[in-house]
């Protein structure tokens, strides 16, 4: 697709338009792709933005897009991380970015799973539909412990940079911030609850 | 025994004091012969009497107390632990490199353990898992000892004011504030040679009191805290079951 | 030294009558010094030891959960997050212009790197165009930060194994960096030079005759401690074929940066998807061979040189024109314009109460840190707010190498992996 595109020289190389819509086309052409016969397409759209390719697809169906595009040339996962889309559900966003190193090709996967039922198939354990991405073990512990996506298949899902017992998911939008109150002369017994 | 005074002239001057300058060479050379031993001044504290006595001590010994003695010692060798947390760290390092050199007032002994430290300084943000380990690092410091925070990020929030921080002075007692982001090494500096004014000046601490922050100790978790002071924690003797 | 599991190489070093002959007494790998230790009837048990959050030798507060067996690294666990900062929780809560210091102190020592990654996406965001000049200004000050990044790890490795002397050299010229960067900008670190369409303000007058004076001495000190560390027997056998990893493996646990290029594969973003005028420079990426820790220094040393070369080219070529963007509703406008033009004023007043708005949309910008790919993933939900930052950090990524690097080999080994690793916990932890 793009290789045979003239690349302006210190242009970034991404699938263009047409080259996403034909990985997504192939997609869901392989309807059982993960899903097993009459799953339908795992692909629910396609967004090409700032020249930039992105595949929303089915959260059940990760690991098998992520398989397809790794045959594609797509062997490298730069990134997972998540996002929360909070108040438009379904919230919970993960974001895989993918590297195709021999093309300078990059192209994003994206799901959303609701707050209240956030599984996701961790891509990080080699399973039966083939072999895993070791780069994901920090990275969905990460978004575990910031968002509370809870990734199915992991073996070692903890808490990586909050302390263990701490509840709550720090990232998400409706987590307060937190933090000291800025102390003033004027409000600072209040503020601190001391006698000054 | 006393001599005439060479010059009774009309200034009358120190005879101690000019007792050795008013022998001229010749007189030095022929010694004993001369009227008597010729004994240095400043060693004839011994026979000096009242007044004489009192000006002698004055002029050459210096009285202090205990407490002074050992805040000067004090002052100018503390022996910071080796403890960045973040950017300022960087900073730390170059506090310590050679441009603006920390050995040159004494404290380049950075110590890796507590247990030889004496000076903690705080260089980066506290984050919530890290607190309660500063804190058993600075129970675990011996008295006297003394706590620097560097850099916004512990003294107050800093840049960061969220849920993931905690101020330094929440949790421990803070000597010393060095504000900036990070601060210069002459920052740092500047903070170090205040806490070293503050611990000539005060040996007592006079300035904990704000804070009651005297007598902290390690608070040892369960296992240990059963044992007495001196013990030392065994492995596994012969006759254990495997593993135990 | 050799470690137990592997058999000396093809790239060993020669050896002389000294070490040949000390090398004739053998051990037996470790698996038969066990068998036979059981058949001895004595004990054996693998011991779980903490090491750190504070500790002399990790280079942050990171913590390990080292099993060994005798000397032998059997398993590594890293426990990290005792530096979480919730920098992207508060990035959430500022203006796009007040992000820029907060992200600057995630990574503490490439801090012109994150600036770049977040201004960068932004700039695709708001499809805003960096003028030609101010590309050259970023890059005069990424290649000056990478060289003082990669200063600070030779520095602190060094002293990790033992040379303390290169520790203070290192810190000499990163003074002199600082101070460039002190003249461009008025701050040593974190100095919020980077700003969204370009830099916040154009260099001084005296500062182009201090960097060439930089460049020349800097080649000069780096053969220096080039000399120094390669000449010296102790760091050598720490460093020669100690906890090598291939590239394949290494691509797998998504590992960029100087590790991979260890390893052999040439991959940087520099020149594979050149962004800010990278194109324009010539210079080379260093690679290693084998991919052992001695490849690794190698390479970061040697990028100090490509460094050098690409501020000359960038110094010598440094086109006239804007610093900034002159897009009024994202960059400030002169502070001479403030007097005449109400218009200006208005802008002015607008970007320093709320910020510019950036469209909806999501962009994921990655660059070239002198630990890796760095990335900056931006949200925005059309606010003058961010909706989610986010920091693709090399260091937290390529820390899930430490445990298939040092796994059967001695703890000596372990501390210099970590010191060549170079991880920088601001990043990780974030």
């Amino acid at each position: 697709m793009t290789s045979s595109k003239v690349r302006a020289r210190g242009t970034r190389r991404v699938p263009d338009a047409t080259g996403l819509e034909l990985i997504a086309r192939e997609l869901r052409a392989e309807e059982g792709a993960g899903g097993g016969a009459g799953a339908g397409s795992p692909v629910i759209e396609t967004v090409f933005f700032r020249a930039r390719a992105t595949l929303v697809i089915e959260p059940a169906r990760i690991r098998a897009v992520l398989a397809r595009l790794r045959e594609r040339g797509y062997a490298f996962l730069c990134s997972l991380h998540g996002v929360d889309h909070h108040p438009d559900e379904p919230r919970l966003g993960v974001i895989y970015e993918l590297l195709d190193m021999g093309r300078v090709d990059r192209i994003t996967v994206k799901l959303r799973v609701h707050s209240d039922q956030p599984e996701v198939p961790s891509v990080f354990p080699d399973g039966e539909d083939g072999p895993g991405w070791p780069t994901a073990d920090h990275q969905e512990r990460e978004v575990y412990d910031m968002f509370g996506v809870v990734f199915r298949g992991h073996p070692d899902l903890r808490r990586i940079l909050m302390p263990e017992d701490y509840e709550g998911h720090p990232q998400r939008r409706d987590f307060p911030i937190g933090g000291e109150p800025v102390t003033f002369t004027h409000n600072e017994r209040a503020a601190l609850g001391t006698p000054k | 025994m006393k001599r005439e005074p060479v010059s009774a002239g009309p200034h009358p001057v120190d005879p101690d004091g000019l007792r050795v300058r008013s022998l001229n060479s010749a007189q030095l050379l022929r010694g004993s012969a001369l009227e008597g031993p010729v004994q240095p001044v400043h060693m004839k504290g011994a026979e000096l009497e009242e007044e004489e006595l009192e000006r002698h001590v004055h002029e050459r010994v210096l009285t202090t107390s205990l407490d002074k003695a050992v805040a000067w010692a004090r002052s100018n060798s503390f022996f910071p632990l080796a403890f960045g947390l973040a950017c300022c760290a960087m900073e730390q390092f170059h506090a310590a490199g050679p441009r603006m050199d920390i050995a040159r007032f004494g404290y380049e002994a950075f110590r890796a353990s507590p247990r030889q430290a004496d000076l903690i300084i705080l260089a980066g943000r506290v984050s919530v898992k890290m607190a309660p380990i500063i804190r058993r690092l600075y129970d675990q410091m011996l008295e006297p000892k003394w706590a620097i925070s560097m850099g916004a990020c512990c003294s107050s929030m800093g840049v960061f004011n969220n849920y993931a921080l905690v101020p330094a002075d929440k949790f421990m007692p803070i000597d010393v504030y060095v504000p900036g982001c990070p601060p210069r090494p002459e920052g740092l500096m500047h903070g170090v040679l205040k806490l070293r004014k503050m611990v000539q000046d005060d040996p007592a601490k006079g300035w904990r009191e704000r804070y009651q922050a005297s007598g902290t100790e390690e608070v040892l978790p369960e296992p240990y805290a059963g044992g007495s002071a001196g013990d030392v924690v065994e492995g596994p003797r012969e006759g254990d079951a495997e593993g135990a | 030294m050799t470690a137990p599991d592997q058999g000396a190489g093809p790239h060993a070093p020669s050896l002389s009558d000294y070490r040949k002959h000390e090398q004739s007494i053998t051990l037996a790998p470790v698996e038969q010094q066990i068998a036979d230790a059981q058949t001895a009837d004595t004990r054996e048990e693998l011991l779980t030891l903490n090491f750190g959050p504070h500790h002399p030798a990790t280079h942050g507060v990171l913590r390990l959960l080292v099993t060994l067996q005798g000397e032998v690294v059997r398993d590594l666990k890293p426990v990290i997050g005792y530096v979480h900062t919730g920098i992207e929780k508060t990035a959430e809560d500022k203006s796009y212009w007040k992000v820029i210091p907060v992200i600057e102190r995630m990574d503490y020592l490439a801090y012109y790197f994150n600036a770049m990654a977040f201004c960068a996406a932004v700039e695709t965001l708001v499809e805003v165009e960096v003028p030609k000049r101010a590309q050259y200004l970023r890059v005069i000050h990424l290649e000056l930060n990478r060289i003082a990044s990669h200063l600070i790890w030779l520095g602190t490795s060094a002293l990790d194994l033992g040379a303390v002397s290169i520790f203070l050299y290192c810190l000499r010229e990163r003074e002199l960096i600082l101070d460039l960067f002190e003249m461009s900008s008025g701050q040593r670190m974190h100095t919020r030079y980077f700003q969204v369409g370009g830099v916040f303000e154009d260099i001084p007058r005296g500062f182009e005759p201090k960097l060439r004076e930089f460049l020349e001495i800097m080649p000069e000190r780096a053969d220096e401690y080039g000399a120094i560390l390669n000449s010296n027997e102790i760091v050598l056998q720490r460093l020669r074929g100690t906890c090598p990893l291939d590239a394949q493996t290494l691509l797998s646990l998504g590992v960029t940066g100087p590790l991979l290029r260890a390893a052999g594969n040439p991959w940087d973003l520099r020149k594979a998807a050149p962004y800010c005028s990278y194109q324009d420079f010539d210079f080379k990426i260093p690679i290693g061979t084998v991919g052992d820790n001695y490849d690794r220094f190698a390479v970061r040393l040697a990028e100090i040189y490509e460094s050098v070369k690409i501020i000359r080219q960038a110094l010598d070529g440094l086109p006239e024109g804007p610093f900034i963007t002159e897009d009024r509703k994202i960059a400030l406008p002169p502070r001479h314009e403030l007097a005449t033009s109400m218009e200006a004023l208005i802008h002015h007043f607008k970007l320093v109460t709320e910020g510019f708005r950036v469209p909806p949309g999501e962009v994921y910008e990655p660059i070239e840190s002198p630990r890796g790919e760095l990335a900056c993933y931006v949200r925005s939900d059309g606010s003058s707010k961010p909706a989610r930052v986010h920091m693709r950090d090399p260091s937290f990524v390529n820390l899930q190498a430490l445990s298939h690097m040092v796994k059967g080999n001695y703890i000596a080994d372990l501390i210099a992996t970590v010191a060549m690793l170079d991880p920088i916990l601001g990043g990780i932890d974030r």
